[in-house]
């Protein structure tokens, strides 16, 4: 199983104009912690929605890389979502579910991934184009190409360790970080 | 049956002629009886991206990534998907992102279903509380001016709900 931090970290070399939402807690921490970046939509609520936010941007944005990356709670929650971006087939959208198969803001309970719930079967039963799960750091550079080469829909599963990390505690403020990613985007 | 042409039944026309004046590209929906003439139009236009969504929430992100991406959203959705959203209609106050949903009312004039009227008579109430400016239309003659209105002050930033009356729409037929 993977290292959450390691792996983003390595998921996020040379991004380029990626464009990365990263879901509430972990997720966002593990963004901001690879390097504080403007074009991070860092979010700190709206649990569940971080697939459909990259479905938004991707529709919005056809000629840009957007990847979408919520914890696995996160992405229970908003399950529908998947068939949602099915109907839709958006070639520029990858999500990556930072998976520990706990819900690591709330005291490290079980989440249904634990036993046994499969988003990659999911994502395919969706008619996402691509679907896979990694556990193994030396698969994160195929992801990386994944992300920026690969035709969506795409899901990735990343079986993380369930282990507790510091805390790295980006930008909050929802206008900040939107009038900044706004702008670099543009400007990019 | 109503002909597409009568003004009671040719609102939803209208409320397509101001998404196209005002530039929405995106149109998140739950399907929904009383939109489905405004739905019909939106899949129809090359312009419009329809995004059929398995519950309301969903297109609250929607708007929100839309947004991120430059472009302009609506939400389509019946006063029951209110009450789905409520959590994430956070989303929009955070970051300030501007936002019109077209709620079909249920649960009042002329409701045959009352497992309807609970959530229809506080959908009103929710909105607001959520931060939305909400506004009501009970008659075909005030759609132009309310909707037109709503979706400017929506892309300024704000937050707005438009509530089209049961009495506007006509209630569900419940025929056999």
């Amino acid at each position: 199983m993977l290292n959450r931090r390691r792996f983003v970290q390595q998921l996020l070399i040379d991004r380029g104009d990626l464009l990365v939402i990263p879901g509430l807690g972990s997720a966002t921490y593990d963004v901001a912690a690879a390097g504080d970046h403007p074009l991070n939509f860092y979010l700190w609520g709206a649990m569940g929605g971080t697939a459909m936010i990259g479905l938004g941007l991707a529709l919005a944005r056809p000629d840009r890389r957007v990847v979408a990356i919520p914890g696995d709670g996160d992405m229970l929650m908003g399950l529908g979502s998947l068939a949602t971006i099915g109907v839709k087939q958006p070639k520029n959208l990858a999500i990556v579910v930072l998976d520990n198969a706990h819900y690591g803001e709330t005291g490290m309970q079980p989440s249904h991934t634990a036993a046994g719930a499969d988003f990659v079967a999911m994502a395919l039963a969706c008619r996402f184009r691509e679907a896979r799960a990694v556990t193994r750091i030396e698969e994160a550079a195929g992801v990386r190409k994944l992300l920026h080469a690969g035709e969506g829909p795409i899901l990735v599963n990343a079986k993380i360790k369930p282990e507790d990390v510091p805390h790295v505690l980006p930008l909050r403020d929802g206008h900040a970080i939107k009038q900044r990613f706004i702008a670099a985007m543009n400007s990019a | 049956m109503h002909s597409p042409t009568n003004i009671e039944t040719s609102w939803p026309d209208r409320i397509y002629a101001h998404f196209r004046r005002v530039g929405i590209r995106q149109v998140g929906y739950v399907p929904d009886a009383g939109h489905s003439r405004l739905i019909a139009l939106c899949r129809d236009d090359p312009q419009i991206a329809d995004v059929v969504l398995t519950t309301e929430e969903e297109g609250v992100g929607l708007v929100a990534g839309a947004a991120l991406g430059g472009q302009r959203a609506a939400l389509l959705m019946q006063s029951s998907g209110v009450g789905n959203c409520i959590n994430m209609f956070t989303l929009l106050r955070n970051c300030g992102f501007g936002c019109v949903v077209l709620v079909t009312m249920r649960g009042e004039f002329g409701e045959f279903n009352p497992w309807q009227v609970p959530m229809g008579a506080i959908t009103q109430d929710v909105l607001r509380l959520s931060g939305f400016l909400t506004y009501r239309i009970e008659t075909a003659d005030a759609v132009d001016e309310i909707v037109g209105a709503g979706c400017e002050m929506a892309f300024s930033g704000v937050q707005v709900a438009i509530l089209l009356s049961q009495r506007l729409i006509g209630p569900k037929q419940w025929t056999k």
